[in-house]
């Protein structure tokens, strides 16, 4: 048992304070970069035009202090916390402390509803929506990416069927992409769960979205359907904005989970140009 | 090509704009999402007097963050109109001449677009920043209760903005891309 780390769940609470506020003022480098290679290879003026105006945004919120997009979204924070680590303290009012401080420290919009149906504003942001993968060892990295709702509302997700195949896949994702045109404010990325459960499927999705879009899926498969689903997406001609271009998607990541034999479920779970993530050890 | 505009909005300087063209708009334009378009509904269902004249009015679906003291307002992009097109053809009908937001209409929306001589603006959706560098002022005027979706005044100062949807029936979701194919073939 001495091999067990202590760690107070102060110490959570003040790093999710610091990437609440990081994450919503300044873009992943991994998104500035396919932004910046977005801008310099668009050969339609008008949508060469619009990507300048989101470099130029993306200086504006650095300068002034001000958050990249007004949606500063629905906290969602991942813990990747060693199996060897014992927080003292409450995790999850840790957590809520935290993006409680961030939000109102950095004049972040409070965009959560205390009820579904009944629609009141928590006035703080709180809860924040917390997923803790255990792991070997005893570090704790904590992730925070804030999620507007004009791209998770034009998330998707279908239980195909096993004979649907690739194709299916492939068909699923492009008319999630058409049907949201420029709602989720394009150019997008796209994080995409095959396989696995109902409810693990659109996790994995959910976890795509935190991989560098510089870094392709490990496996050799799923990352040339990746590339071929960016291709794809970006032949429809939509462009930043949907006002037309060759720009409609920055990235596609995937996460695949083994499945049962009569299922193949897809999600897709839709994220916009300002797609946000900041990470620490503690 | 570019046009000037000033609110309230005449409907004669609205005739001219084709989608795509791109406004500098300047004047008073009003807040309102999702919970205000309710609350204006309900006003309207008994008669009472609204927040705002719709006459002529422009309309921004936004909910900014809160504003730095010393600054005007917070980031302040557009959210996606396509939630208030349930409520958006009764305004047009009473003299809403210009939205402002992102996203796609209704076939209902579109209609009653052309039959007012109204038309939709695009603010760059996710550019909260750039946005709120041309806002001058605002004051919340109503429903303070709705946090970032109460219905606030705002004065802008060449506002940038690129017509979706003008008062012909020109929708820039379908000729942008379309006229992009188009290049490429």
């Amino acid at each position: 048992m001495s091999n067990i780390r202590e760690l107070n769940a102060d110490v959570i609470r003040d790093a999710v304070e610091t990437l609440c506020i990081e994450a919503n003022t300044s873009l992943p480098v991994d998104v500035k970069a396919a932004l910046d290679k977005a801008e310099a290879a668009e050969p339609w003026p008008l949508a060469k035009e619009t990507l300048g105006l989101l470099q130029k945004n993306l200086c504006v919120a650095a300068q002034q202090e001000l958050p990249i997009c007004q949606d500063t979204g629905m906290a969602c924070v991942f813990l990747e916390l060693g199996q060897d680590v014992h927080i003292s303290g409450d995790l999850h009012a840790a957590v809520d402390e935290g993006v409680r401080r961030g939000y109102e420290k950095a004049y972040l919009r409070k965009s959560i509803t205390a009820d579904p149906l009944q629609r009141v504003n928590t006035g703080d942001n709180t809860p924040a929506f917390l997923t803790v993968h255990l792991v070997p060892g005893s570090g704790c990295k904590i992730t925070v990416a804030p999620k507007g709702a004009g791209s998770e509302n034009m998330s998707r997700l279908a239980m195909l069927k096993p004979a649907d195949g690739v194709q299916g896949v492939k068909n699923f994702v492009l008319d999630t992409v058409r049907q949201a045109g420029a709602n989720p404010c394009p150019p997008v990325v796209l994080g995409i769960g095959i396989g696995g459960s109902f409810d693990h499927c659109a996790a994995l999705a959910k976890k795509a979205l935190l991989r560098p879009l510089d870094q392709p899926n490990a496996n050799p498969y799923y990352a040339a359907l990746e590339k071929e689903l960016l291709d794809a997406i970006n032949a429809t001609g939509f462009g930043p904005q949907g006002f037309g271009g060759a720009t409609t998607c920055l990235g596609v990541s995937i996460e695949q989970e083994p499945t049962h034999v009569a299922c193949l479920p897809v999600a897709v779970n839709m994220s916009c140009h300002v797609t946000r993530r900041a990470s620490r050890e503690v | 090509m570019q046009y000037v505009l000033h609110t309230p909005l005449q409907k004669s300087d609205l005739a001219p704009l084709q989608a795509g063209d791109t406004v500098l708009l300047s004047g008073v334009v009003y807040t309102a999402r999702d919970a205000a378009h309710a609350r204006i509904m309900e006003l309207l269902d008994v008669g009472k007097e609204l927040p705002f004249p719709l006459e002529g009015a422009a309309v921004y679906y936004v909910g900014p963050t809160p504003e730095r003291p010393g600054c005007a307002i917070g980031a302040a992009g557009p959210t996606t109109s396509g939630r208030m097109d349930a409520y958006t053809p009764r305004l047009l009908d009473l003299g809403l001449a210009c939205m402002i937001g992102k996203g796609k209409r209704s076939a209902a929306v579109k209609a009653s677009v052309v039959k007012n001589g109204a038309v939709y603006l695009a603010a760059i959706g996710g550019a909260g920043a750039l946005m709120a560098r041309s806002v001058e002022s605002c004051e919340i005027i109503a429903w303070p209760d709705l946090g970032c979706e109460a219905v606030r005044r705002l004065v802008v100062k060449d506002f940038p903005l690129t017509v979706l949807l003008d008062p012909h029936g020109g929708d820039l979701y379908e000729s942008g891309p379309a006229a992009y194919l188009a290049s490429v073939k």
